[in-house]
């Protein structure tokens, strides 16, 4: 306490100087929390902006159903959890387009009327899957406007028919491609048909009544994770408390690819403003061998009355740690100021940056590890003077 | 208390080898009043450095209070002067940004004594010296005479049982010279041991016994 009263005091008696000093710190402390802070700040909400778009879904995938499959009414059964919302299954085969003449790669998704909800997809015209065609197996389909265009050559095209592997659907829904959803994104380009779960059993010798791909979605007013942990119990019951037998995901992949381009970037940004922190250190450095240089008669003073090396070493140390610690509060006080700033510019945008307090703790932990470790160096050359020549220096 | 047997230092300057102490031997007992006398060059302030630990010797042995000190090492050497030796300089040393009380706490400071304690033995050894009403002030705002107090004051402050001094009067008029001596005589009287270097006999002669050293020589002088 005592020392840290006499670092202060001589930090004082030239403060022009520890001014000029810290300078090199606040700047650097300034550059890495206002950059870090407006990128984690634009971060949130360029994320919250994606998870509007969001699949909050939950997908799961049966690769052992121990004998026990997963049917339409298990999914049925499931729907009436008071966590879960709707459940969708989601099989799916590719098959030959063919509509007079024209003919094309088309993916089928097998399905129930539910999908259309858990997907959020929008209709551009025409009417979705109704459980009545679940239940006929009727030959109906919706298809997208990319795989409207291309085989039938228009977009309003309800009611003309569709051969999928020489069978003949109806197209009752068109869905609209240009609805920015997380499917739509993915599958932009590719012809997609939806037809009756029941009826893909029959055209496809792959898929079959035991249901190995499904969607589901969280109840109204339920978290996601809440709902996860609700889906994931019921299949542990059902596949003898195997972990191996599913897989079940939530997680947003445009949201894992945000987070891991944004750590990039606050990484690279942290460690550019790092940097200019070092550079600061290094004028403290500078700052230190001048003082101790011009205090080397006060260090024989000290040396002669009893100061052992270690009082002599701390002092100074405690010195170049206190002049780095002012610069780094500082510089965060000047980088609030500064967020607050560009919060009444941005302010009309709806976007807020606020201290991030992660990059406040490492900017406070850096400063102190600079203030040791470029402190030492000046510190210890005190510390080893001999007191009769630090006595007689310069007179 | 002090026993200095064939001690030399020696400074390369240069080519030449200049002989500051050339086997000096000297013996101080407790409580003795001694003054060291010698023309300027003869290598008073030297061995005053060696008795004070400041510096240590190139050859031969010294024994302070019974303690090899050529074998410490340096941190005991701190210690030593910490605790055993109050110096008091010719240019009074004193910490130009420190008040004159911070100035005579800092080695009770190095000491490791308590606040309370500290500030109690600064104002006593202040009053020793008279210079109680001084205690905030700089030592730019002080007189020399009242700076070399200060600095006598840090000497005593720590109860130290040998007390050196360098030409403490060297830079002041006689009438002042006669006050410091005077304190002197205080300590002296109190039972320290001290030690006082000066190039004036009428300083020397006021000391129980008297030392005249030339060349680096040592010889004992009845005054
Ligand atoms: N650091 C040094 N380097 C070289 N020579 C030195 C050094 N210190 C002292 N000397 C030499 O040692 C000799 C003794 O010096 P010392 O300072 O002990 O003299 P002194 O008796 O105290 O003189 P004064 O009365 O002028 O203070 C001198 O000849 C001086 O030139
Ligand atoms: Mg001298």
């Amino acid at each position: 306490m005592l020392s840290f009263k006499m670092a202060l005091r001589s930090i004082s008696a030239n403060k022009m100087r520890a001014m000029l000093t810290m300078l090199g710190i606040i700047i650097g402390v300034m550059a890495l929390v206002v950059l870090v802070s407006l990128v984690s700040g634009a971060t949130t909400s360029v994320t919250d902006a994606v998870s509007d778009l969001g699949s909050s879904l939950i997908s799961v995938t049966v690769s052992d159903d121990k004998g026990a499959p997963v049917t339409l009414e298990t999914l049925e059964e499931w729907m009436d959890e008071e966590e879960l919302g709707l459940i969708a299954p989601a099989a799916t085969d590719s098959v030959t387009g063919k509509h007079e003449g024209e003919y094309d790669s088309v993916t089928v998704y097998g399905t129930t009327p539910a999908y259309y909800e858990v997907q959020d997809l929008q209709l551009s015209m025409g009417r979705w899957l109704k459980s009545t065609d679940l239940d006929n197996h009727s030959y109906v389909c919706v298809i997208n406007e990319t795989a409207a265009a291309e085989l039938i050559g228009y977009t309003d095209c309800v009611g003309q028919t569709l051969s999928l592997d020489g069978v003949e659907f109806t197209v009752v829904g068109i869905l609209s491609d240009d609805d920015d959803s997380l499917t739509a994104v993915f599958s932009s380009g590719s012809l997609v048909a939806y037809i009756p779960y029941t009826s893909l059993m029959r055209l496809s010798d792959s898929v079959t009544g035991e249901i190995t791909s499904f969607y589901v979605a969280a109840a109204e007013g339920s978290a996601l994770d809440v709902a996860e942990a609700r889906m994931e119990a019921l299949l542990l019951e059902r596949f003898e408390e195997d972990e191996d037998a599913y897989s079940i995901s939530s997680q947003d992949v445009l949201e894992d690819a945000m987070s891991s381009i944004t750590s990039t970037l606050t990484i690279l940004l942290g460690g550019i403003a790092g940097i200019s922190l070092v550079v600061g250190g290094i004028g403290i450095m500078n700052i230190m061998l001048v003082t101790v240089t011009e205090r080397t008669r006060e260090i024989g003073i000290r040396k002669a009355i009893g100061a052992s090396r270690g009082t002599i070493l701390t002092q100074f140390l405690i010195e170049a740690v206190v002049l780095c610690m002012m610069g780094c509060c500082l510089g965060i006080f000047l980088s609030w100021a500064m967020l607050q700033a560009v919060n009444t510019v941005v302010a009309s945008t709806g976007m807020a940056f606020g201290l991030n307090g992660g990059v406040v703790m490492i900017a406070v932990v850096f400063c102190f590890l600079i203030g040791v470790v470029f402190g030492l160096y000046p510190a210890n050359k005190a510390a080893k003077m001999k007191p009769i020549d630090a006595l007689h220096y310069g007179g | 208390m002090i026993e200095l047997k064939d001690v030399c230092k020696f400074y390369q300057v240069g080519e030449d080898r200049v002989r500051a102490l050339d086997h000096a031997c000297l013996h101080i007992y407790p409580h003795e009043f001694v003054s060291i006398i010698g023309p300027s060059g003869s290598g008073k302030s030297t061995l005053m450095n060696i008795i004070g630990c400041l510096d240590v010797a190139d050859a031969g042995s010294y024994l302070l209070d019974g303690l090899p000190i050529e074998q410490y090492s340096e941190n005991q050497l701190a210690q030593v002067r910490n605790h055993k030796i109050g110096f008091v300089f010719q240019s009074f040393n004193l910490i130009p940004k420190l008040s004159a009380e911070e100035n005579v706490e800092l080695p009770l400071i190095y000491q490791g004594v308590k606040r309370a304690e500290r500030q109690q033995r600064v104002k006593e050894a202040l009053r020793r010296v008279g210079l109680e009403k001084r205690a905030k002030h700089l030592p730019t705002e002080l007189s020399g005479g009242q700076q070399q107090r200060v600095a006598i004051a840090r000497a005593i402050v720590t109860n130290p049982k040998l007390i050196l001094a360098d030409e403490p009067t060297g830079a002041l008029d006689s009438k002042t010279t006669q006050e410091i001596i005077d304190i002197f005589h205080d300590l002296h009287a109190q039972g320290n041991t001290i030690v006082l270097i000066t190039h004036d006999n009428d300083v020397a002669k006021q000391a129980s016994r008297s030392v005249h050293i030339l060349d680096g020589r040592i010889t004992e002088v009845k005054l």
